[in-house]
């Protein structure tokens, strides 16, 4: 399981990575983390021509707070962010979702980035991405532009980047007041992929009741799914395990699960509603507490 | 067919240069250029940790990075954890003394995963939230309850001497 | 002082290299000019070679030779099939596919280069032309009419059918007050040791001789059969399990088509090749096990007393045989267990799959048995409405009854006779570990809190020892040491601590003075192997026997020399002295020397030969049956179907304990696979033969997180067979652990009336038994 032969470029910073891409286009990959694109070398699933490391580019390297929005530079280990103080206080459910990742030696090298320009279908931060409304910074020689999760998930392994882009920046929204957010999965095993996972964003408004709520799965689909709740059905409501659940079997009914040999779409769509019940109602109880 | 690069990285300490393929993982490099072959592959894609080891004291799976990733920088493996006079680390004799290892194969990555966690957690007690952050090495022998004891007790030790 | 060491937690002597990085595995050898080799495997699970052109390959920079079957000469034939039996059609297979491949993974062509980086690359460049044709991948399917052959003159697919059994079945089935009949499915799994297989070859053209370091369990079996592939003889062939082979598990105790093409490409290349087997090659290309299907029955009065048990069973083979059928024969006759059967019967089918070969894997067919007879054992309680531990009480072999004669013949050619064993204590003592009554009520108070936890019970006799024999060499050095060589070679089993326990106890010296080298051809002439839990009693009774003869060798030579009475000597601390005259010594090193004529003019005593040395090569006369109880107890998420384990006892006999915390791992080690059986481990195929779940993302082994540490009880009934009265503990932690963790997510789940007739369990699963239960 060795990879097979690619030209190797490590670019100092942004703009020489963004010509390289250019110069490559779809026969270059971009190699951060490594710990999705490793793998699939070692395997021989992946044969890049080149492979573009970005390791050294350290512009890339920062995570701070700007305007209301948690700035997650590419460099930006799993790790880092899981114990950053930055984050668990302004992005509470990216940082209840990053040690659902694997496992610490694999946070110490993983990109937040990373992981959601490769986009597995099971990937914690597609779901956490989605429920925050989160945008993502991409850069060519073309310029830059801004791509609002709702719009970055194409499919399976598929996002809105062109081939000779790179993702520069995740940036996720603060934390608001009087709003809970939850993060939950269930896989086989601690740091396994989620066979689903759930992201639940619950706000409210004095006497326990709901100003909006949001739902957003991984593991369901070749892409991660949000759910609204435009219906109302929990909008406006008093937020009692009834109505949370309710909310939580019509998002989960809302999409087609899809099946693997770890699990059916039957399965799925079960988990999916149990844990988003679960979610719902710690997002609901976290939502009482703070400003 | 790309050219050999050339790298230079310090390793327990000491210095190392080679040529290598960009392909050639820090594992392989580890293990056939350098002759130091305390740290095993399992696996060859980041599930088993057996190749595990310190970079720039952070643990990672060193199949999954590129030899020449590691030039300039600081590698920890199991060959460097004791003493330069042989004195066990803590952890390597807390594992004698718990029946931690059978054929050994897997304890260079327990050893050198543990070694960053204890730094990383040194207040890690709960037998819950130990069994947790070794979830990411696996073991064939031991069915793990002798690793599980020496980190406690290792942990435990730590604990005192930081509060005298 | 030194006599209390058998039995003693003597620390292990292994680890200081293993922890310090200093361990020698197959893999970290290098030796002059090696090279490095890399096998293409077959893609499909069964097809047709048309052609293959190497040229490209070959003509790849790095890359020094790509040999094809046509390349093999007399190498080109079968491997020998190792255990003939005439209930057997066998087939065993090439180093190299010839015009056929029938599995994925199937080695067709062996590449050989400068580093394993260009022999992958050379692989990718091999054209094979294949033309695919109907594959039979599941066993039940494959035994149909009409299905696709595995071989087209073995009708059905079948490999072997044979019934075993005894008493009248029929009649027993007649007068029962209650019969049971089941269907129950085992899945798949594998051993999955982190070290993979890894085979290297030296050959030496001058002398025109081979040395092989292997991560084998059977360093003489590869040597013999290596050395018949090669056309050599076996004093040709050396063979070397290094001290260090990372787990072996069953799966390294078989001669695979590398242990021949290694030794055969570094002969015909004049210089070392190593080949090292990757985790995806382990899973396509490594023996598995445990692929069944049991059609169950049981005969009961209605107080729960067995009058007879009747069972047709698929036992998926693979593709070849390369273990003849000695799994399956175990499984069939593990099936009575600790029970009186008035009657017994089992038909057993054999059948050939396109699937990688089944060869034994930790437990080898007794968990299989184990688990539909505790099942069968379980459903028959939930009938009759009485405590699992009741039902098994009622019909134990009493420990007053042995030996007791199961009626069945063995794998080994040998009765099946129960030599010791307690197995109401076992039983008894695992409730108690486990707080069994008092989980009772504490059942009772989760089900009305909306908790669902279950206590499950599983026990299990297995035939430890297996002949046909292994041994050792003890020899004193003039140094006064202990050298011990034996064939036995480990993959973790603390060997060289124990042995050297064994030696030093009998030689009254310090286990630290005794070397114990394993696992060398050249060291030791005959041998058999690591595995089948056999080698406490083969190669640990051949040490105390060896040792004793050298003591008593040791005692002749010293009283020629001291002039005194042999029964006035003691041999303690190294020396031979005069009791009661301690200045009269003479240490073994001078004994040893005097021994290899190292003295001038002395005469040896009459009868006795130079050197203080002594083979024995302990053969048993049978089996011996460790035995034990598991005890589990567990809570289920009936929403999620997760399954989480509570707590894990074992109460266990494995006769007397050489070093009880190497039991202990044995056992620990043991339960961790056993719960990787029960939730976590399976194989998935699917229609084509392919393995869907071909690396360790998709196959789960447990983690620090799903193994509890078990609470262990030992039961030391002493084995009459052997003089050192043990019997074997490898395997014995994962035998029975699938049947009491079904039993307790029934229990659990005893309100919905689940009944659980599969193993592996996954989440899944448990919701679809609870959704088709109304939940």
């Amino acid at each position: 399981m060795k990879p097979p032969p690619f030209e190797y470029h490590a670019p100092a910073t942004v703009a020489e990575t963004v010509s390289l891409l250019r110069q490559h286009g779809e026969d270059a990959k971009v190699l951060a983390g490594g710990q999705s694109l490793m793998p699939l070398l070692n395997f021989r699933l992946a044969r890049p021509a080149a492979i573009v490391d970005i390791n050294g580019v350290e512009e890339l390297d920062y995570l701070h707070q700007e305007d209301g929005w948690l700035a997650v530079g590419a460099l930006v280990r799993q790790r880092a962010a899981e114990l950053s103080p930055l984050v668990t206080a302004t992005c509470p459910l990216l940082a209840e979702a990053l040690p659902f990742i694997g496992h610490f030696q694999i946070r110490n090298r993983g990109t937040v980035v990373g992981s959601l320009a490769h986009a597995d279908p099971a990937a914690e931060l597609g779901a956490v991405a989605l429920a925050l409304g989160a945008e993502l910074r991409i850069q060519s020689t073309r310029g830059t532009r801004t791509v609002p999760a709702e719009q970055f998930f194409v499919s399976y392994l598929t996002t809105a980047l062109a081939p000779d882009e790179l993702l520069v920046e995740a940036r996720f929204p603060a934390a608001r007041p009087r709003t809970g957010y939850a993060f939950a999965e269930f896989a086989r095993r601690h740091g396994d992929f989620a066979l689903v996972g759930v992201a639940a964003i619950v706000e409210q408004v004095p006497a326990h009741r709901c100003a909006e709520a949001r739902l957003a799965f991984t593991g369901v689909g070749p892409v991660p799914i949000l759910c609204t709740d435009e219906q109302g059905v929990l909008r406006g409501e008093p937020l009692t395990p009834q109505a949370m659940n309710a909310f939580a079997e019509r998002a989960a009914a809302s999409f087609e699960a899809e099946p693997d040999i770890h699990a059916s779409a039957e399965y799925r769509r079960e988990l999916a509603a149990v844990l988003a019940e679960r979610a719902l109602q710690s997002a609901a109880a976290r939502s009482n507490k703070g400003n | 067919m790309a050219e050999k690069r050339t790298i230079q990285l310090t390793i327990n300490g000491r210095q190392y240069s080679g040529q290598v393929e960009p392909r050639r993982t820090l594992a392989d490099f580890l293990r056939q250029d350098l002759d130091l072959t305390g740290t095993h592959l399992g696996c060859e894609h980041g599930v088993c940790g057996s190749c595990t080891i310190l970079l720039d004291g952070a643990a990672v799976r060193s199949c999954l990075v590129l030899a020449v990733q590691a030039n300039g920088r600081r590698v920890e493996t199991v060959e460097g954890l004791a003493g330069p006079k042989g004195e066990l680390h803590p952890i390597q004799t807390a594992f004698h003394k718990h029946h931690a290892l059978q054929c050994g194969f897997c304890t260079p990555g327990f050893l050198m995963s543990i070694v960053d966690l204890l730094k990383t957690r040194p207040d890690i007690e709960d037998e819950n939230e130990i069994r947790t952050a070794l979830a990411g090495n696996l073991c064939r022998c031991t069915g793990y309850s002798g690793i599980v004891a020496a980190v406690r007790e290792v942990a435990a030790q730590q604990r005192r001497e930081r509060t005298p | 002082m030194s006599r209390a060491l058998f039995g003693t937690r003597v620390e292990r002597r292994e680890d200081l290299p293993l922890l310090t990085g200093q361990g020698c595995f197959t893999d970290d050898l290098k030796r002059p000019g090696m090279l490095h080799a890399a096998v293409l495997r077959s893609p499909h699970a069964h097809a047709k070679i048309r052609s293959i052109d190497v040229s490209a390959a070959q003509a790849l920079a790095g890359v020094v030779a790509v040999f094809t079957h046509a390349d093999l000469g007399a190498a080109g034939k079968a491997i020998p099939l190792l255990q003939p039996n005439p209930l057997l059609v066998a087939r065993t297979q090439l180093l190299l596919a010839c015009d056929e491949v029938r599995y994925v993974g199937e080695p067709v062509a062996f590449v050989v280069g400068d580093d394993r980086y260009v022999t992958e690359d050379a692989l990718e460049l091999i054209e094979v032309a294949y033309e695919p044709l109907a594959v039979a991948a599941d066993a039940k399917e494959a035994l149909e009419d009409g299905a696709p052959l595995v071989y087209p003159e073995i009708a059905n697919n079948l490999a072997s059918g044979f019934t075993l059994g005894f008493g009248d079945v029929t009649e027993s089935f007649a007068r029962a007050d209650l019969v049971l009949r089941h269907q129950f499915k085992i899945h798949r799994g594998a051993g999955q040791a982190m070290e993979g297989r890894v085979v290297l070859a030296e050959y030496d053209r001058r002398a025109n001789r081979i040395t092989m370091w292997s991560a084998t369990q059977a360093p003489h079996l590869i040597g013999r059969l290596a050395s018949e592939m090669l056309g050599m003889e076996e004093r040709q062939v050396r063979v070397i399990a290094p001290h260090d082979v990372g787990g072996g598990f069953g799966p390294k105790a078989i001669f695979y088509p590398e242990e021949g093409l290694v030794p055969f490409a570094a002969r015909a290349l004049g210089r070392s090749v190593k080949w090292t087997e990757d985790r995806r090659e382990h899973f396509l290309a490594t023996n598995q096990e445990r692929d069944l299907y049991h059609d169950a029955e049981m005969a009961l009065t209605r107080e729960g007393k067995i009058l007879a048990f009747r069972g047709t069973v698929v036992f998926d083979t693979g593709a070849y045989v390369p273990w003849g059928i000695v799994d399956p024969w175990i499984s069939a006759t593990t099936i009575p267990g600790p029970y009186k059967l008035p009657a017994f019967q089992v038909d057993m089918r054999v059948v050939y799959s396109h699937k990688v070969p089944v060869t034994p894997v930790r437990g080898a067919g007794r968990p299989q048995a184990v688990f539909v007879m505790e099942r069968m054992m379980d459903l028959a309680a939930r009938e009759l409405q009485l405590d699992p531990a009741e039902i098994r009480q009622r019909n134990f072999i009493q420990p007053e009854e042995m030996p007791y004669a199961m009626g069945l013949v063995y794998r080994d050619g040998a009765q099946v006779i129960y030599d010791s064993g307690d197995y109401p204590a076992c039983l008894r003592k695992s409730q108690d570990l486990i707080g069994y009554d008092a989980f009772r009520r504490e059942q009772a108070r989760a089900r009305v809190e909306g908790r669902y936890i279950g206590v499950g019970i599983g026990v299990y006799v297995e035939g430890t020892g297996l002949g046909p024999y292994e041994g050792a060499i003890v020899q004193i050095e003039s140094s006064g040491k202990v050298l011990v060589t034996t064939g036995a070679s480990p993959q973790g089993q603390g060997h060289v601590t124990t042995m050297a326990q064994i030696a030093a106890h009998e030689l009254g010296i310090n286990v630290d003075d005794v070397t114990v080298i394993t696992g060398d051809t050249g060291a030791i002439p005959f041998g058999v192997g690591t595995f089948a839990s056999r080698i406490a009693v083969t190669a640990g009774n051949s040490i105390a026997l060896a040792a004793r003869e050298v003591r008593e060798k040791a005692l002749d030579i010293a009283a020629n020399l001291l002039e005194a009475n042999k029964d006035d000597l003691e041999l303690a601390q190294g020396s031979v002295f005069v009791r009661g005259a301690p200045a009269r010594s003479i240490g073994l090193g001078a004994l040893a020397l005097t021994a290899a004529g190292a003295r001038p003019g002395f005469t040896l005593p009459p009868g006795v030969q130079p050197g203080l040395l002594a083979t024995n090569y302990f053969s048993p006369s049978q089996a011996a049956y460790a035995s034990g109880a598991h005890a589990i107890t567990v809570e289920v998420d009936v929403r999620t179907g997760d399954v989480r384990i509570l707590d894990y006892a074992v109460a266990h006999d494995c006769g007397r304990m050489i070093n009880p915390t190497i039991v202990e791992g044995q056992i620990q080690g043991g339960v961790a696979h056993g719960i990787g059986n029960c939730f976590y481990e399976e194989l998935i195929y699917d229609d084509n033969g392919q393995l869907l779940t071909a690396s360790f993302m998709d196959y789960l082994l447990p983690t620090a997180k799903e193994v509890p540490t078990a609470k262990i009880a030992h039961m030391e009934v002493v084995c009459p067979l052997n003089p050192l009265g043990v019997k074997g503990a490898g395997e014995g932690g994962t035998i029975p652990s699938a049947a009491a963790f079904a039993r307790a997510v029934e229990d659990a789940l005893a309100p919905f009336k689940v009944t659980v007739k599969e193993v592996p369990l996954s989440p899944e699963k448990v919701r679809k038994l609870l959704r088709e239960a109304g939940r």
